[in-house]
C-alpha cells in the first residue's frame, strides 16, 4: 500500500501553509476560510464542525470514503446548499445569505462529479458561457449588432482558445461538447470554470475516468494552472497517486467530521485515517 | 462529431432567404405578373394572419425552444398587443383628426402593443418563472385566461385627445373604442402584407441575434444544464425572464398587427385555443428550430383554406395531416418504413425500365 504512495512529486511552488492546512498566521490571507460550517438534511448531520483554512496558491485534497460528505462541503461552498451553521469566509468576506451565482462571482468556480457540460453546444460555446461575467456587453447590443458586440464577441473567442490551449483543445473549439472523450470533457469543465476567474477552484473528482497516463497529465495540468493563474485549488479525489503527489494539505473527512488534516507523509500514517480507510484491527489480533 | 464553423450564419441566412423569396413570389403573384397563378381571395385575406401567426411561433420557439419553457398563455399577450395597438391607434386617430398619420399609427400601435405586452410579461413572469415544467404550463395557460377574461370587462372611450376608461361599466362618453365583450370596434384597418413582412423580418432578427449572442448562449445555458450554469455566476432568472418577456413583447406586436386587421376584434379571438394552436406550429416546425417554426405556421395557416374543398370533414382532414406529419417526422419506426418503401419503389421503377 506504501508502494503506492512513493512517487515523484510534481514540482511546484511551495504554498504560503507549506502544507499544514489549519492554524496558519493571518498574513498568509487565506482565499477560503470556513468556521464551524455544519449542515443537517433532516436530523442527518450530513456535515459538522468543519473548519478549513486554504492559503492563496494553495492545492489541497479533500479524501475520505465514499458518502463521507465531500461533496456536500463543495455544495455548500458554492452556496448550492445553505450551512445549517458555522460561517464561510471567501477572501475575508461572509458568504452567508449568497446564492451560487454571487458565489461565483466573488471567486469560488467548481466541476462536478457527474460531468455538467452543455452538450449540444460546441466546446468554444461552453468555455464562452464561463466567461460571461468576464467578457460582457448588452442584451441590446446583441440584438441590433452593435460594435460592442463584435468587440466582445472577437475578445470572447480570443479568450476562449487561449484559455482551451492549456489542455491543447483549441482544436476542439468547433466539436460538440457532448462528442468528446470522457476524460477531455472533465478538462472542458475545468476550463470553463477556470473562465470565471476564480480565486479558489474546487474540482469534484477530475481525475474519476482518467487511464493513468491522463492523471499524470492532469497533475501536471493542475500544478500548472496554479502556477499561471495564481490560485488556489482545492479537490475530491479517490485516486491516492494524484492526492498524495500534488496537495500540499490533506482533510479527511469521515462521516460529515474531519478526522485529520496536514501533510500528505502526516496523513499516510495517522491512524484514525487508515481505520476510517481500512477498517480496524480486530482486538487481540496484532 | 464536429459542428460546421458558421454553420449559424449560413443557417439564418437561409431562413432570412427562405422569408424574403416567398414574401416577393406573394407579392409578384398579387400583382398578376405570374401567369395562370391567381391568388384567390381567401388566400389574400390570410396573408396577414400568415405573418402574424409566423411572429407568433418564432416568438413562442423563443420561450419553449431556447429558453425551455412551456407556455400556455402566448395567445394572452397577443390580446394584450391588439387591444393596446387599437386603443392607440384609434387615440392618434381622435386627437389629430386632419392629419394622416397611417404609417405612424400603426408603427405606434406595434410599438404600443409590444411595450404592453412586454409589461405584463414581467408582471406575469415573476410569480410564473418560479416554477418549472408542467406547473409552469399550467399556470401561463391560467394567466392567458385572466387576461381574456380582464379584457371581457373593459371599456375605453375616446373624447377629443382624452381617453375614458371603466371596468364592467358601458356608460362612457364619447365614440367607445373597446366595448367589453363586443371587443374593439369600429377599427380603422392599418395593417398591410409589407407590414406583416417587415414584422416577420424584424421578428426574426431579433430572435436570431439574440440566440447568437451573450444572453442567447446565457439562456441555452440554463436550458441544458441550469445548476452548470449557475455555477459559473449566470443569473438564472433575469436571464429565463430576458427571453420570457422579449417572448411576450413580440407576440403583442404580432397582437397588434392582427387587430388592426380587422374592423372588429373579440377577446374571445384569443382563447387557449389560439395559444394552443401556436404551440402546434412550434412542436410541429420543431422545438427551437426558427426556419421550421416559420413553415409549418404557414402552412398550417394555409392548409384549412386549401380544405374548404371538403366541407365538413375539413377539420378531420387538418387533424389527419398533423398526425401523419409529426409521426413522419418524429417517428423512427415509421420513417424507415417510408424509407424503405421509397427504395422499394425506385428499385421497381428502374426494374421496369431495364
Amino acid at each position: 500500500m506504501t508502494q503506492k504512495f512513493k512517487r515523484e512529486p510534481v514540482k511546484m511552488v511551495p504554498a504560503p501553509s507549506h502544507g499544514i492546512l489549519p492554524e496558519r498566521d493571518a498574513l498568509s490571507r487565506p482565499v477560503l476560510e470556513t468556521r464551524n460550517l455544519g449542515i443537517d438534511f433532516g436530523g442527518l448531520h450530513a456535515v459538522e464542525d468543519f473548519n478549513l483554512i486554504i492559503g492563496k496558491t494553495e492545492i489541497a485534497g479533500l479524501i475520505g470514503p465514499n458518502g463521507a460528505g465531500k461533496t456536500t462541503v463543495f455544495n455548500l461552498l458554492t452556496k448550492v446548499y445553505q450551512p445549517t451553521i458555522g460561517t464561510i469566509l471567501v477572501n475575508g468576506r461572509d458568504t452567508a445569505g449568497m446564492n451560487t451565482v454571487q458565489a461565483n462571482k466573488l471567486g469560488i468556480a467548481r466541476t462536478f462529479q457527474n460531468i455538467r457540460l452543455f452538450g449540444n453546444m460546441s466546446v468554444e460555446d461552453n468555455v464562452r458561457i464561463g466567461l460571461h461575467n468576464q467578457i460582457g456587453y448588452s442584451t441590446a447590443a446583441g440584438i441590433f449588432r452593435l460594435p460592442s458586440f463584435f468587440r466582445g464577441e472577437r475578445e470572447q473567442h480570443e479568450r476562449a482558445l487561449e484559455l482551451l490551449s492549456l489542455f491543447d483543445m483549441q482544436d476542439l473549439a468547433d466539436h460538440q461538447a457532448d462528442s468528446l472523450p470522457y476524460g477531455a470533457q472533465r478538462k472542458l469543465e475545468i476550463v470553463r470554470a477556470l473562465a470565471t476567474n476564480p480565486s479558489l477552484l474546487l474540482l469534484d473528482e477530475p481525475a474519476a475516468g482518467m487511464n493513468p497516463h491522463e492523471t499524470e497529465e492532469l497533475m501536471e495540468n493542475i500544478a500548472r494552472i496554479r502556477d499561471k493563474f495564481k490560485i488556489a485549488i482545492l479537490l475530491i479525489e479517490h485516486d491516492m497517486n494524484l492526492v498524495m503527489g500534488i496537495c500540499e494539505g490533506i482533510c479527511v473527512l469521515n462521516y460529515g467530521r474531519i478526522i485529520a488534516k496536514g501533510t500528505a507523509s502526516e496523513i499516510q500514517q495517522n491512524p484514525t485515517v487508515i481505520e476510517a480507510y481500512l477498517g480496524k484491527r480486530k482486538e487481540g489480533q496484532a | 462529431m464536429k459542428m460546421k464553423k458558421f454553420k449559424n450564419l449560413s443557417g439564418n441566412l437561409i431562413t432570412y432567404a427562405m422569408v424574403v423569396v416567398a414574401f416577393l413570389l406573394c407579392e409578384l403573384a398579387l400583382s398578376g405578373m405570374i401567369d395562370g397563378f391567381k391568388m384567390s381571395r381567401s388566400l389574400k385575406g390570410q396573408l396577414v394572419p400568415i405573418c402574424v401567426y409566423i411572429v407568433m411561433a418564432v416568438s413562442l420557439n423563443l420561450t419553449v425552444g431556447i429558453s425551455g419553457e412551456l407556455s400556455l398563455g402566448h395567445a394572452g399577450f397577443m390580446s394584450l398587443g391588439a387591444f393596446s395597438g387599437i386603443l392607440f391607434s384609434q387615440w392618434l386617430l381622435s386627437a389629430f383628426p386632419q392629419t394622416d398619420l397611417a404609417l405612424v399609427r400603426l408603427v405606434g400601435a406595434l410599438i404600443t402593443g409590444g411595450i404592453v405586452a412586454a409589461i405584463a410579461g414581467v408582471l406575469i413572469g415573476i410569480p410564473v418563472l418560479r416554477l418549472r415544467g408542467d406547473y409552469l404550463a399550467i399556470v401561463t395557460l391560467a394567466f392567458g385566461e385572466i387576461i381574456r377574461n380582464l379584457l371581457n370587462c373593459v371599456y375605453f372611450s375616446l373624447e377629443g385627445a382624452s381617453v375614458h376608461f371603466s371596468f364592467l361599466d358601458p356608460n362612457l362618453p364619447g365614440t367607445v373604442v373597446i366595448n367589453g365583450p363586443m371587443g374593439a370596434i369600429g377599427v380603422k384597418k392599418l395593417a398591410s402584407f409589407e407590414a406583416g413582412f417587415l414584422l416577420v423580418l424584424f421578428t426574426l432578427v431579433v430572435v436570431l441575434n439574440l440566440i447568437n449572442s451573450r444572453s442567447g448562449r446565457a439562456i441555452m445555458a440554463i436550458r441544458d444544464n441550469r445548476i452548470a450554469a449557475e455555477s459559473v455566476g449566470i443569473h438564472v432568472t433575469k436571464y429565463r425572464m430576458l427571453a420570457f418577456v422579449i417572448s411576450a413583447a413580440l407576440a403583442g406586436m404580432a397582437g397588434a398587427l392582427y387587430g388592426l386587421n380587422y374592423s372588429t376584434v373579440q377577446a374571445a379571438k384569443f382563447k387557449f385555443d389560439t395559444s394552443i394552436l401556436v404551440l402546434v406550429f412550434v412542436v410541429l416546425g420543431g422545438i427551437g428550430n426558427i426556419r421550421g417554426s416559420i413553415i409549418a405556421a404557414t402552412v398550417l395557416t394555409v392548409l384549412p383554406e386549401m380544405l374548404r374543398d371538403f366541407g365538413t370533414y375539413r377539420m378531420l382532414i387538418y387533424a389527419i395531416v398533423l398526425i401523419v406529419v409529426m409521426l413522419a417526422t418524429n417517428s423512427p419506426m415509421l420513417r424507415s418504413t417510408l424509407d424503405g418503401l421509397a427504395g422499394k419503389l425506385k428499385n421497381a421503377k428502374e426494374g421496369d425500365k431495364a
